[in-house]
């Protein structure tokens, strides 16, 4: 059993970089997926992910598969897209997931034409499924700094993120943070995805996000515990998720989602917190 | 008449060009106690969020003399608040500490006396772990009620902060009221329950868009200018025209 789990990662490098990025997406991925499923935003993750596509598409464009190009392409297109729909909601009456949903259609649509102009169906297929598998030393410090960057703003902007999303009206009246946070977190939400996007690919990165969070809400009320299990359930998929792939050959970064999920399964049915065989046998009422 | 807290200059508030308070000039003084009436909309609303400062005057202006340093308190009309979000009742009340504590500032030995001060004066001991999803609509109340109390401004508005609650609930919060009034805070209140205004509120403004009367609670609530407020607010014009009032 302990050969099972220790082994692929003892004898192969690539194993052991994959595990290395996969810990570093959960750390910064669990948190901020807390948040955008607390702020109802768990859908705008994944509209973000795909708007990130056609920057990464226009870097591959002019510099093939190169790892800063992609970023830069990627995380301008996203904070591009994230502040226009931003502002769109905020200052008309078209909320915030209708200007989404319009942004990304557009850039899906944009980013696989641009691919398709350059590339192949293989390199289609990485930008879309990520390679997880092939993490260099660059990706992997790339991945490690989103993170540590992810962590260390959360901790500045908690009180304010926790307020804009449970009294919105009350942070206006005591304090002008409201709006610059707000966009704060969304360029958080954007560096969390290109740094997905390297080892997932634009259409499963967010999943990393909130696959671990959606689980952790079945397990506690308390949203600081909440942000530390999404991250242990991000790193425990992922690590359940190579050893998968690894011993039953399929595709790296798929498994690891599905791992993601099936911890998401279990948790909607044994959650200490709102999961289903409790909601169905809750036991007799209290006295109180 | 003591200092002024409240200014308002000629002051228009409203939503894209369509007035919803309309030319209203005068004054709150400092520490007085006002209750704002009249029927549903008639702008009573818009006139704390003017106050607050979320809605900007469409013309004229409201300045706030004096009341710089803390920010106004305000509890607006069925608060916004996100029940479903996993908070307990003590964090919410510990967020009426934003103006000294802000981003980052720690909440020391004083500040937590301070909360639980705030619960008892609300009657909310032995609910501080409690998620605020658990809370009825008056045990909500009390919570804002407390940490109106921990914001500790001298300015405090409430939109309609006793609809849909119980009269003991009422009752213990005017207290809370009443205490803020004795304390020399400005108190500004839009209630609905015209006993409850005449019983506590010294000082009222009756509004229909336009104000209508405003000033000693029982000359502002005669008979007679309750039905010239139900007239005004009636009258709304589908074509209406760029208004010159100020036009000299």
């Amino acid at each position: 059993m302990l050969e099972f789990v220790y082994s692929p990662f003892a004898e192969f490098e690539f194993m052991r970089r994959a595990l290395v990025g996969v810990i570093a997406i959960a750390l910064g991925g669990g948190p901020i997926g807390v948040f955008l499923m607390l702020r109802r935003m768990s859908l705008t993750g994944d509209a973000m992910a795909h708007a990130i596509l056609p920057g990464a598409a226009v870097g591959y464009l002019f510099a093939g598969l190169s790892l800063p190009a992609m970023t830069i392409g990627g995380l301008v297109a996203g904070v591009v897209v994230a502040i226009a729909a931003g502002l769109v909601s905020r200052f008309t009456t078209l909320k915030e997931d209708a200007s989404l949903a319009a942004f990304y259609l557009l850039s899906l649509a944009l980013g696989v034409t641009i691919v398709s102009l350059r590339g192949s169906n293989v390199d289609l297929l990485h930008v879309l499924f990520g390679t997880v598998l092939a993490l260099d030393d660059n990706t992997l410090l790339l991945l490690a700094a989103i993170s540590t960057i992810t962590v260390s703003a959360l901790a500045v902007l908690y009180r304010p993120l926790v307020l804009e999303c449970v009294d919105p009206t009350f942070l206006r009246s005591v304090s002008r943070a409201g709006t610059p946070t707000h966009l704060i977190f969304l360029g958080l939400v954007v560096l969390n995805l290109v740094g997905g996007f390297h080892a997932l690919g634009t259409l499963l990165a967010v999943g990393m996000m909130m696959l671990p969070a959606a689980a952790s809400r079945f397990w506690t009320n308390d949203i600081t515990l909440m942000m530390v299990v999404s991250v242990a359930i991000g790193m425990v998929s992922g690590l359940a998720g190579l050893l998968l792939s690894f011993h039953a050959e399929l595709p790296a970064g798929p498994a690891i989602i599905l791992a993601a999920g099936g911890i998401y399964a279990a948790s909607l049915l044994l959650g200490r917190e709102g999961g289903l065989l409790w909601l169905a046998w809750p036991g007799k009422h209290l006295e109180a | 008449m003591s200092a002024t807290a409240i200014r308002f200059d000629e002051v228009t508030l409203g939503y894209g060009r369509r007035p919803a308070v309309h030319h209203l000039d005068g004054e709150i003084a400092a520490g007085s106690l006002t209750a704002v009436v009249g029927p549903n909309g008639a702008g009573k609303s818009t006139l704390l969020k003017g106050i607050v400062g979320t809605l900007r005057p469409l013309e004229g202006r409201i300045r706030l003399i004096g009341s710089s340093n803390a920010p106004i308190a305000y509890l607006p009309q069925a608060a916004d608040i996100d029940r479903s979000f996993p908070l307990s009742v003590y964090d919410l009340v510990a967020m009426g500490l934003w103006s000294r504590s802000g981003l980052l500032g720690g909440i020391s030995r004083k500040d937590r006396t301070k909360i639980e001060e705030a619960l008892a004066a609300v009657g909310l001991i032995g609910f501080e772990r409690r998620p605020i999803s658990t809370l009825s609509g008056g045990q909500m109340q009390r919570a804002l009620f407390a940490r109106l109390l921990l914001q500790d401004s001298s300015v405090i508005l409430l939109d309609e902060p006793f609809t849909a609650i119980d009269a003991r609930t009422t009752a213990d919060l005017l207290d809370l009221v009443r205490r803020w009034h004795d304390e020399s805070r400005t108190v500004v209140a839009v209630l609905h329950d015209l006993d409850m205004v005449r019983r506590v509120f010294p000082q009222a403004l009756l509004i229909a868009r336009e104000p209508v009367a405003w000033g000693v609670t029982h000359e502002v609530l005669s008979a007679e200018n309750l039905l010239k407020a139900r007239r005004m607010v009636e009258a709304h014009d589908p074509h209406a025209h760029e208004c010159h009032r100020n036009a000299a």
